[in-house]
Formats: C-alpha cells, sequence, structure tokens
C-alpha cells in the first residue's frame, strides 16, 4: 500500500514538473532539491524517473535492474556513452536569462542523465563539462561553473553511491581552485567501490592535450630504455591516454546538443569509430525521451569498422 | 538570399541534367557539349556569388556508399567504384573553380584491408589505373595546377600502387595552385602513431649523438645556451611535422556521404574544430547542391565565429 502510494505520489509530482522552465533553485538561492520531495519519503527512485518504476527497492535501499525503455535492446545498448552538453548559454538567452541560468539548469539535466545511465546499465559515460579553450570565457562565468561543480559534486554524493555511479576525471584538474580539486578527490574516494556505471567528467580536458601527454609519456619510456621506438603501437598510444581510468576507453556513442555539428576537441582518439548524433536540443531541455531517441538511432546503425557485413 | 536561392535553382536544373549526361559519355566528348558549357557559365555565376563571403581552405571527403550505389542500380559492385571515380573528378572539378586550395580524400582505410581478397584486389587495380590516369597531361590535375600527396602507410599497398604514387607525386611536385592529398592505406590512429614513432626515433638519435658527448642525461647542457626547458620532450610540433598530413591545414568541412555519421578513424587530430557534414546521398550521386550547401553552412558558422571573437 505504501509502494503504490509512494509511486502515484512521486508521478503525480513528475506530471507537474516543466522541464522547460527549469530555472535555478540555485541561482535564486534555493537548493535544487526545493522541486524535489525529500528523498526518504519518495524511496530509491527520485520524481524524474517516476513513470518508469515499474520495479520496488529490495530491503536495503539498491535497485533492482529496470526494464529498458521501449524498443531498446539490451545487447545492443552502448558500452561507452560521450555527451558534449552544448548549448546551455543559448538556452537561456531564449529566456532572456543570463548564462548562469543556463549552467544551472544543465546542471539539473546532468544529474538526470547521469541517473539513467545508472539505470539504464550503461558501463561508461563521459561528460564534456568543460574545455580548456573554456578558460578564456568572461571570469564571471567561469567562477560560477567552478562554483556549481563544486556544488553538484557535494549535494549528489549520496545520491552517486545511492545509484552505484564512480566518479572520475580526465582533464588538467591542476588548473581548478584547490578548493574543487579536494571536493574532487574526496567525491572519487568516495564513490571508488560503485560498480553501476563509471561517469568521467571531462574538466579542462582537450582531445590534442590528451594525445600529447600519451606520446610525452611515451617517449619517456623510450628514453629508458622500457621500450624501443618501433615498439609503440596503437594500443601502447591508447594505454596512456587520459581514458586509462576506465576498461572501455572507446566510445560507442556520442552525443552532442545544441545543433552544432562538430567534435571540438573532445575525445580525438577515443571517437575513432563512434557513431555521432548531433541533435538540435539545448543540453537543459536534454531529458529520458531525448536519450531514448539517441539510442533507438544507435541502435539502428550499422557499425562495420571498414570491413563488409 | 532569395536571389541566390533562385541562381542556386537554376543552376541546380542545368547541373542535374549535365551529371546525368556525364555519367553516359565519355569525359572528353561531354566536355565540349552545350549542356556542359551552359552549367559550366552556371557554375561559375553561382561561384562568384558565393565567394563573395568566405570559402573554405581545406575540404575533406569520406567517400562512402559505392557499394550501395552498385546494389542500388543493379550494377556490379566494380561499377559502382568506377562511378565514385567519376563523381570524384566531379566534386574536385567544383572545388578547384570554388578555389578550395586543399582537398583531402579518404581513398582506401587500412580496416578496409578486412574486406573480401577480391574487392581489395579489384580497389588496387583500379587506384593503380586513375593515379596513372593522373600523370596524364590532360588530367585534371594539370588542368588546374594541383599537386598531389598521398597519405598513409604505403608500404602495406602493392608495389605497383606505391610506385604510381610515387610516380604521381614527383610528376605534379611543380604545382603549386591546390593540393590534393588522396588517403590511402591510412587511418588516423596509424598517422598519430607513426608520428610518435618518428618524434621518439629522432629524440632517441638526439640522446644517443648527446650520450657519446657525455652530456645523455642532462646534467650537462652541451649546446651550452642555457635553455633550462626540457628539450627532450614531445611537443605538439613534433608530432604535427611528422604527420602524413603536414602539407595541408586542418580540415573546414568533413564531408561524409551516405548518411553514415562517424569518423572511421578519419583525420581525427586535424578535424578537431571542423564542421561535420553527413548528407544522405551515395557517393556517386554527389553533386553542385552538397557543395554549395557545405559552403553556405561555413559560411554561417563563421559569421558565428566572428561574432563570438568580437564579443569576448
Amino acid at each position: 500500500m505504501m509502494k503504490i502510494s509512494r509511486t502515484l505520489l512521486s508521478r503525480a509530482v513528475a506530471l507537474s514538473l516543466n522541464r522547460s522552465t527549469k530555472l535555478s533553485p540555485y541561482y535564486l538561492n534555493h537548493t535544487h532539491n526545493q522541486y524535489l520531495l525529500p528523498n526518504n519519503l519518495l524511496g530509491p527512485s527520485s520524481c524524474f524517473w517516476a513513470h518508469h518504476s515499474t520495479t520496488s527497492a529490495n530491503a536495503d535501499g539498491n535497485l533492482d535492474k529496470l526494464p529498458l525503455p521501449a524498443n531498446l535492446r539490451h545487447e545492443l545498448m552502448p558500452r561507452h556513452v560521450a555527451l558534449i552538453l552544448d548549448g546551455n548559454s543559448r538556452w537561456a538567452a531564449k529566456r532572456g536569462h543570463g548564462p548562469e541560468v543556463g549552467h544551472d539548469a544543465g546542471a539539473i539535466a546532468l544529474i538526470e542523465v547521469m541517473g539513467l545511465c545508472a539505470k539504464w546499465g550503461i558501463p561508461v559515460a563521459t561528460f564534456f563539462l568543460f574545455s580548456t579553450e573554456d578558460w578564456r570565457r568572461p571570469k564571471q562565468e567561469v567562477d560560477f561553473l567552478m562554483l556549481r561543480f563544486k556544488k553538484l559534486l557535494e549535494d549528489e554524493l549520496e545520491n552517486f553511491n545511492r545509484q552505484g555511479i564512480k566518479i572520475s576525471t580526465i582533464g588538467d584538474t591542476s588548473l581548478l581552485p584547490i578548493s574543487i580539486q579536494e571536493v574532487l578527490e574526496h567525491t572519487k574516494e568516495a564513490t571508488k567501490d560503485n560498480t553501476k556505471t563509471q561517469v568521467i567528467f571531462a574538466v579542462s580536458y582537450s582531445g590534442k592535450k590528451d594525445i600529447v601527454q600519451a606520446c610525452q609519456n611515451i617517449s619517456k619510456k623510450v628514453r629508458n630504455g622500457v621500450i624501443e621506438p618501433n615498439e609503440v603501437t596503437e594500443n601502447v598510444i591508447e594505454r596512456e591516454l587520459e581514458t586509462k581510468v576506465t576498461s572501455i576507453p572507446s566510445a560507442d556513442l556520442l552525443i552532442r546538443t545544441s545543433g552544432e555539428l562538430r567534435i571540438s576537441n573532445f575525445l580525438l582518439w577515443q571517437l575513432a569509430y563512434s557513431e555521432l548524433y548531433f541533435c538540435q536540443t539545448f543540453w537543459p531541455d536534454f531529458g529520458e525521451s531525448q536519450f531514448i531517441e539517441a539510442l533507438q538511432c544507435f541502435q539502428k546503425r550499422g557499425r562495420r569498422f571498414g570491413k563488409r557485413i | 538570399m532569395s536571389a541566390l536561392q533562385i541562381d542556386i535553382s537554376w543552376s541546380f536544373s542545368l547541373e542535374v541534367t549535365a551529371i546525368q549526361a556525364y555519367r553516359t559519355m565519355d569525359n572528353k566528348q561531354n566536355r565540349n557539349s552545350i549542356t556542359s558549357n551552359l552549367g559550366h557559365i552556371a557554375r561559375r555565376c553561382l561561384f562568384g556569388i558565393l565567394s563573395m563571403g568566405p570559402i573554405p581552405d581545406h575540404i575533406a571527403f569520406i567517400m562512402d556508399g559505392n557499394r550501395r550505389y552498385s546494389k542500388k542500380y543493379n550494377m556490379d559492385e566494380g561499377a559502382g567504384h568506377k562511378s565514385g571515380f567519376i563523381a570524384l573528378t566531379t566534386m574536385l572539378r567544383y572545388c578547384y573553380e570554388l578555389e578550395v586550395k586543399y582537398i583531402t580524400v579518404y581513398a582506401f582505410s587500412i580496416d578496409n584491408f578486412k574486406r573480401r581478397p577480391e574487392e581489395v584486389n579489384f580497389l588496387m587495380e583500379l587506384m593503380r589505373e586513375k593515379i596513372e590516369g593522373l600523370i596524364e597531361e590532360d588530367s585534371i590535375i594539370n588542368q588546374y595546377g594541383v599537386r598531389v600527396h598521398f597519405a598513409g602507410d604505403l608500404k602495406l599497398l602493392d608495389e605497383s600502387v606505391r610506385l604510381a604514387a610515387e610516380k604521381a607525386m614527383a610528376a605534379s611536385a611543380c604545382n603549386s595552385k591546390a593540393v590534393l592529398s588522396i588517403c590511402i592505406a591510412y587511418t588516423s590512429t596509424n598517422e598519430i602513431m607513426n608520428a610518435v614513432q618518428q618524434s621518439c626515433e629522432e629524440n632517441w638519435d638526439e640522446l644517443r649523438i648527446l650520450d657519446s658527448c657525455g652530456a645523455a642525461y642532462g646534467l650537462t647542457d652541451y649546446s651550452g645556451n642555457g635553455d633550462t626547458k626540457d628539450r627532450k620532450s614531445i611537443v605538439v610540433t613534433d608530432i604535427e611535422k611528422h604527420m602524413y598530413m603536414k602539407v595541408a591545414p586542418n580540415p573546414d568541412i568533413v564531408v561524409r556521404t551516405s548518411g553514415e555519421n562517424r569518423m572511421s578513424n578519419f583525420l581525427l587530430w586535424q578535424s578537431a574544430y571542423s564542421i561535420l557534414y553527413s548528407p544522405s546521398v551515395l557517393w556517386p550521386e554527389i553533386g553542385l547542391r552538397h557543395l554549395v550547401w557545405a559552403v553556405l553552412n561555413f559560411q554561417r558558422n563563421e559569421f558565428f565565429v566572428q561574432k563570438k571573437k568580437k564579443q569576448h
């Protein structure tokens, strides 16, 4: 009885939310949980997933494996999804707000998509949060992004552990403010034993610099006599890339929102054979239905890797 | 913009007729036909209008869809590849008329060696024949002053194809109006690996020379110029100078036909900021309208990039 009423209540909350008016709880000096009932009332399912909760939590609060949405097949699910979260500023500008509002709404979308990856058992998801070129943005915007990222890590740690999300990072995190580096290290340490999904945040990341640092490591090994130059193979280079934090470094699917048709110096080596999916939706509006559409499109594609099937 | 649309639609109808005739007639006959001349004039008008905006320096093509084209029209597989070659020469002609300086085409990937031996042999023979055709006096290369460059691990090719490639590169070395890079036995990861190997060997050679002078471990700065930077670690320029594609700048647009949306290990390093364009048309069916659309998209994007630069 309690389970049914909890499900009905969470469905009612989900239906009443209008995602396109996702305005900044943080920006308005509230926590993002303003729109969510406390977790101990709802149970493990958050209201964003409520209309798909068809199984119950077991006694210690872990989720049973939920079925995939309509028309998605388990055996064709990508093992590593890469996402370029583009369009926050344009989303906000359309509504007459500054970019900070867009980034805040983007953070909410990020949390939702991370949860979906865990829910659907996608082993690895890499999110392009901040590139090396983004340091050139106005200082106010960069400072806001840093603070918002820190807040996300602090507020969501419990959720990450509950959903089984392991957090890793790629990129030059030494350029981040010290306080954020500390929170990141703490988050990585606290989630290192989670196994549902590995979420990689690409922060201050450049695909070219990734390849260069791999090559520098290899040249040091050559200099120290560990390997000969002619023993440097593609596998050797791949093992030195920053994506060595995961056992699945190559992405099967890249999703870029906001309609831009570019990779913008994201994972270059790792996207060699990835299916590229570009959608017009701005990142803050990217949710479950858009993610399902991207996955359905991926599952229809014939991947040949240069051969003929 | 509406005047441009009228010009495009007018030249399209002429161009479609020209392409259909082109596919069934011999190249030399076709060049003199009235339809072809009219199409040429229309194109020049159109390109003149397009040239009022920025023209991309470098366009790269992934020529996908030859086999599906041959299936669609119940032709032999080989006929699909031959139609693909005709489409390539047509596109090259358009690009050179538009004064695009650098064109790169993905002719044969290292992964394609995994195909059936009969198909691989056919493709090798076709490539040898077409490469030898490039050296002829009336070829498109000599018409437009194009230097040909073959990018890839040429040691993996048949001897006859490799020799033909080297001859073509030597014969066109003096041409300077444009550069055509043909990626053959190429993958981007192989290109990067090769660049790293060569950089390491270069560093290793330097180290051995220093070692023989007793300065190998950086304890003595042999050059004596007091430079404290670590000169033995690889930097971006070391990798780029050993890339097969060092002859061309980064592509502005990467076009992949047949609707597939992936890079397939093509110019991964160089296309970090390129616009990706994936028309659903099969490669042998690609036409002027696709090139015009790609250039218009590029111009629109350039406008926003310049606007953003001014704001920051």
